[in-house]
């Protein structure tokens, strides 16, 4: 069991919830993630690590509430506890000192690019980061990305706050005017991470972009979060969740993301005890 | 009763009616009436140089248990049985006793040999798995890390706890029993058989921690300088394999570990209610026909499919599957479709399933083994409408702690290899068994594995 210590509601249907898991929190690095199931009946949720806390045995997680399982988290409150929390599971980004790097997380995505941001900063890099979100008031973890960058663009759609535009608009003005680039990474919705690739191809510059693909153990055991990779079709969960992302088969991320819509659909509108009452009898 | 001088015929297992049970998830095989075991242990011969305990990889001493039956003895009976296998509920159910202890059986010359699995299975219902000797065990002051809670890992524990060692299970998933809670359907056995069992050898001492990935959390050469003094390693098959031809990737097309897990771990059957979904639709093909692809098969009907189709290259001769399931299988309205293989999966414009291209083939000549491979048939594809596809032609290794222990010895298909006897690595200190040492195998392999390596490891920490 896993006590939730802090929420912070960051946005309209945006947590964060910090969570006591000490194991995982000394040997998490960032760019891994890990499954966590809420109950009994839950499913198997991953979660990037948006950051960590070894001494106090934390780890912070950031959830956007898309569907029924990320919308039972999120009712959970401080002092609840999480089932099962396994992890940490991925590989960890490779952190070394290349030079010049972009680091662009979009909506939630901000949250797992943060701690590898910080990272790349440590070792030594310049670090350049843009985040983008639909508005303002979606805009998350501003001031820390911010104290990890040496430079930081931010856009929304609306233009409430930063540039009004997307943010491979500001990662194309930025590499005409600050050639060479040596690394961009890239983490949010599958369309911004493929509009990043695409813009930073007929560059050349090397560009990960972290997979979400539905999973199931998330030990390589199942195969349900396969991602085809130039000819090659990856397990995500053992093999990622970085990938180059000149090499994704985008079409078939986006195809395999649709999935189970129906039935997320069909979750959604059936109450939390599926139908036997017993929601009633819980608070 | 008086004794009959004619021997009684075989017990037929009661069963669910196959129309019946298609439309659920409840065992299908519903165990002897203490009636029929009678009748079957009477059945024994009692041989004096026993053959079948040579068919059974951990040398249960099966005349024995049986005589116990007669008497009516069955703390007794479920004891002897337990001095070798702490799985009997299990083993009872899924064993391929056909090619094992039965096949051995000297009655099975003439008539039906005696329905070994089916008493065994008896014993462990009737006693609910409880007869293990529960004296206190003198502590050894020696730890053991298991890391897998599968058939290995646990017959290694059992073991282990047995002999004196605080042993401690790491376990990946959050319920442990590796392919017996994800893969093996709660109609063929049922996951509270499996919880009881594991509860007994929980109450030998044996710590189990699930949500634990070795390789992940910890590594192994951590765990030896860490305070274990010996580690198993029992991490079954992973990564399944796919075929390789076009369309795998469309929505639909799961691996049967994927369909097996949402449906048994995940209890997807009853979605909504829990949380995680499984499409199936009317139509479902089923690649491959061991008992993987036959679970699959059955699981997909119950789900509501229509039609569920094997679609199998050889012939029904060479299906690795367990005979019973086979049977079972038809009776429920599985087709099988022989000497037929997949060349495509051709999906709709929304990437799900629409279909399947298969290809025929016939039996050409003898190749070394005497064996008649399959030849395609030129020109022979056609296309079968399809909602699913599920794959269950096979596994790797499950690789994570081979990838986070370097200096430990695989093979080039990344399977850990280990001495057969005994479960030695290369690396010292550690011991390997099961799926992860011999490629996909049956449970009882593994808890033979298990077992050895259990023998093994006490020498190496008493030496
Ligand atoms: C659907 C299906 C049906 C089958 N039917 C039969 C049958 O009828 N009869 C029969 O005899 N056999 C059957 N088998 C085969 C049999 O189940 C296996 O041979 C047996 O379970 C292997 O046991 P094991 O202990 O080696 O591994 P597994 O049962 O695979 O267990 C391995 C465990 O290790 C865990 N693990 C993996 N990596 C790590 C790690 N890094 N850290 C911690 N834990 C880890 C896994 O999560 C898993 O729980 C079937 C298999 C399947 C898939
Ligand atoms: S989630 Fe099952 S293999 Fe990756």
């Amino acid at each position: 069991m896993f006590k939730i210590v802090e929420k912070i509601v960051l946005a309209p249907s945006l947590k964060l919830f910090k969570v006591l898991a000490p194991e995982i929190a000394a040997r998490v690095q960032p760019g891994q993630f890990i499954i966590l199931r809420i109950n009994e009946r839950g499913e198997r949720i991953p979660l990037t690590v948006a950051d960590f806390d070894r001494s106090r045995g934390l780890l912070t997680l950031i959830f956007q509430e898309v569907g029924r399982s990320t919308k039972d988290l999120g009712k959970m409150e401080v002092e609840d506890y999480i089932l099962d929390l396994v992890g940490p599971l991925g590989r960890p980004s490779e952190i070394a000192n290349l030079g010049r790097v972009i680091c662009i997380g979009g909506g939630v995505g901000v949250a797992p690019v943060y701690p590898i941001t910080r990272a790349l900063k440590q070792a030594g890099n310049e670090v350049i980061s843009i985040i983008g979100a639909r508005s303002q008031d979606y805009l998350i973890l501003t001031e820390e990305m911010q104290a990890v960058s040496d430079r930081i663009w931010i856009a929304t759609d609306d233009g409430s706050a930063g540039e009004k535009g997307l943010v491979t608009d500001i990662l194309l003005q930025f590499i005409e005017n600050n050639k060479p680039i040596d690394l961009v990474i890239a983490i949010g919705p599958l369309p911004m991470m493929k509009a990043v690739a695409e813009a930073t191809r007929p560059y050349q510059i090397k560009t990960l972009v972290s997979m979400n693909p539905i999973m199931v153990d998330g030990t390589g055991m199942c195969g349900a979060c396969r991602v085809v990779i130039g000819e090659e079709t990856k397990f995500a969960c053992v093999d990622g969740p970085e990938f180059d992302g000149h090499l994704v088969d985008w079409n078939i991320a986006q195809m395999r993301a649709r999935m189970f819509g129906k039935e997320e659909k069909m979750a959604m509108e059936t109450c939390s005890c599926g139908g036997d009452g017993h929601c009633q009898n819980q608070k | 009763m008086p004794k009959s001088k004619v021997r009684p015929p075989r017990q037929p297992m009661p069963l669910q009616e196959a129309q019946e049970r298609v439309k659920n998830f409840t065992e299908v095989s519903l165990g002897y009436t203490e009636e029929h075991a009678i009748l079957e242990a009477s059945r024994c011969l009692s041989c004096k140089k026993p053959l079948c305990v040579d068919g059974c990889p951990v040398e249960v001493d099966i005349p024995a248990f049986i005589k116990f039956i007669q008497e009516k003895n069955y703390s007794q009976a479920i004891a002897k049985i337990k001095e070798k296998n702490n799985l009997p509920g299990i083993c009872g159910r899924v064993c391929p006793q056909e090619s094992q202890c039965e096949k051995h059986c000297i009655l099975g010359k003439k008539q039906q040999p005696v329905a070994i699995g089916r008493l065994e299975r008896f014993l462990a219902d009737e006693t609910s798995g409880s007869g293990q000797q529960s004296e206190q065990i003198p502590s050894s002051g020696k730890k053991v890390a298991i890391v897998g809670s599968g058939p290995s890992g646990l017959t290694a524990a059992a073991d282990l706890a047995l002999l004196g060692h605080k042993v401690t299970v790491m376990e990946a998933l959050h319920t442990p029993g590796g392919v017996l809670v994800y893969g093996i359907p709660e109609f063929r056995l049922p996951k509270s058989i499996v919880q009881q069992e594991i509860d007994n050898i929980k109450e030998l001492g044996v710590d189990i921690q699930t949500n634990t990935v070795v390789g992940k959390i910890n590594t192994i050469d951590e765990l030896l300088s860490g305070g274990y003094d010996a580690v198993f390693v029992g991490t079954g098959a992973g990564l399944p394999n796919f075929m390789n031809i076009p369309g795998e990737n469309y929505n639909g097309v799961y691996s049967a570990n994927e369909f097996l897990t949402r449906t048994n771990l995940m209890k997807g059957y009853l979605f909504p209610e829990y949380l995680t979904p499984i499409r199936i639709g009317r139509k479902v093909a089923v690649i491959g026909a061991g008992n993987v692809a036959m679970d699959s098969a059955r699981t997909a009907l119950r789900l509501g499919a229509a039609e569920s189709t094997i679609v199998y290259r050889r012939t029904e001769k060479e299906m690795p599957a367990r005979d019973e399931e086979i049977e079972h299988a038809r009776e429920e309205g599985v087709q099988i479709r022989i000497l037929t293989s997949p060349v495509e999966i051709i999906g709709d414009e929304n990437g799900w399933v629409k279909s399947l291209v298969c290809q025929k083939y016939e039996l050409g000549e003898p190749d070394e083994s005497g064996r008649r491979r399959p030849v395609v048939i030129p020109g022979s594809e056609y296309e079968m409408e399809m909602d699913t596809v599920i794959m269950a032609i096979g596994q790797g290794p499950n690789p994570l702690v081979s990838q986070t222990t370097p200096d430990l010895a695989v093979n080039r298909h990344g399977n850990i290899i280990a001495e057969e006897a005994t479960g030695k690595t290369n690396k010292t200190g550690v011991f390997a068994g099961g799926d992860i040492v011999t490629g996909a195998a049956t449970v009882i392999q593994a808890m033979g594995a298990g077992k050895k390596a259990a023998r093994a490891i006490h020498e190496y920490l008493m030496r």
